[in-house]
């Protein structure tokens, strides 16, 4: 259990949905449950209720490890200069078609 | 214009529908009570969401009752003119809610009987009943399970919660009878193949039960006086309860639509 958590009975949990096969899990929200298998429960129940779903992920919000918005400068501004890393310096050839 | 109550012509299939269809409807009803008392709000979706699953069969159920009494009712007439007499729900299902270990409980001990209940009627000589079936049955099959882990979680869970979840196990027991009774109109169904003998699920239902108590650490009551009535209009003070409330509209402003 977190420290300060407010809800120490019902953790957070992040639920991720899978919609279709061959796409990816996506993060979709977050929920409050007792355990993992109530939480899967809550998940179906909260976040599926409209055919979104095929496969659903659930993990303890505080298993994520976040990046620090304080270090956006250092993470993430470094690359706003290098547009090289783009691929659209390339021609592609008509032969290959749509991409 | 006044609307009293409709008659209904209860032939031995009309009346089997509109049973299942009454103990759907009433549960339904007793679960969206719920709306707005939740415990956690994710835990009020769920309500509601097993709720609408069964109201969404209740709906099935009276649209076929109607095709099949072809005297012009349909699922809101059955639903908002009939009065407690006509109604032909299961005790368990009126019973009022309780606090939230108590709903468990009885959507436990009904849901472990409709899981497999849905499940057999799959095949059913009647097409239509057969259908539902195929759709009901998953309904409520993550109807058990949603029950069954709440009821594990609170018999093995805090003195108080044990305490309550024995209670409940212990008030509702006596209801669990009724869904296992068979009568001599709906024995000639089960002859013909068009519905299951509802004693056939006995074994399931005991199954089930005695394996979610058991992990629950809650006490399974010995079997005595079974309450009964339901099947044939003679209910509890609370269906009247609940029917003034859903009907209310219908009943003060006869054919309201918007």
């Amino acid at each position: 259990m977190t420290p300060g958590q407010k809800t120490p009975n019902t953790p957070l949990w992040e639920v991720f949905i899978r919609s279709r096969n061959g796409l990816a899990h996506k993060h979709v929200g977050s929920l409050h449950a007792a355990d993992a298998t109530l939480a899967l429960q809550a998940a179906r129940d909260l976040y599926t209720r409209r055919g979104e779903g095929l496969s659903i992920w659930i993990v303890p919000s505080g298993a994520i490890i976040a990046s620090d918005p304080a270090d956006k400068g250092m993470m993430f501004e470094p690359t706003v200069s290098k547009v090289y890393r783009h691929p659209t310096f390339y021609d592609v050839p008509d032969e290959v078609g749509h991409m | 214009m006044t609307t009293t109550s409709i008659r209904v012509n209860e032939t031995p299939l009309v009346l089997y529908v509109l049973r299942r269809a009454d103990d759907a409807l009433i549960l339904g009803h007793r679960l969206s009570e719920w709306i707005g008392h939740g415990p956690i709000l994710e835990e009020e979706m769920a309500l509601g969401n097993i709720g609408l699953d069964l109201i969404g069969q209740a709906r099935s159920l009276y649209a076929y009752a109607a095709e099949l009494e072809g005297a012009g009712n349909d699922e809101d007439r059955y639903a908002y003119l009939r009065d407690a007499p006509q109604y032909r729900n299961l005790l368990l299902a009126e019973h009022p809610n309780g606090d939230f270990g108590q709903t468990m409980m009885r959507q436990l001990f009904y849901s472990a009987f409709a899981d497999p209940y849905w499940r057999a009627m799959a095949s059913s000589r009647d097409g239509t009943l057969a259908a539902i079936a195929a759709k009901s049955e998953k309904e409520s099959a993550y109807h058990l399970r949603h029950a069954s882990e709440w009821v594990i979680r609170l018999g093995d869970g805090t003195e108080e919660s044990h305490e309550r979840a024995q209670e409940a196990v212990d008030q509702l027991w006596g209801y669990t009878g009724e869904m296992f009774e068979c009568d001599a109109a709906e024995r000639a169904l089960v002859a013909a193949g068009t519905v299951v003998d509802p004693a056939a699920l006995r074994d399931a239902w005991d199954g089930t039960v005695g394996s979610v108590l058991s992990r629950a650490t809650l006490t399974r009551p010995k079997t005595g006086w079974m309450q009964s009535g339901g099947r044939s209009g003679r209910h509890s003070e609370h269906l009247g309860l609940l029917l003034s409330v859903m009907q209310h509209l219908q009943r003060t402003y006869p054919g309201a639509t918007w």
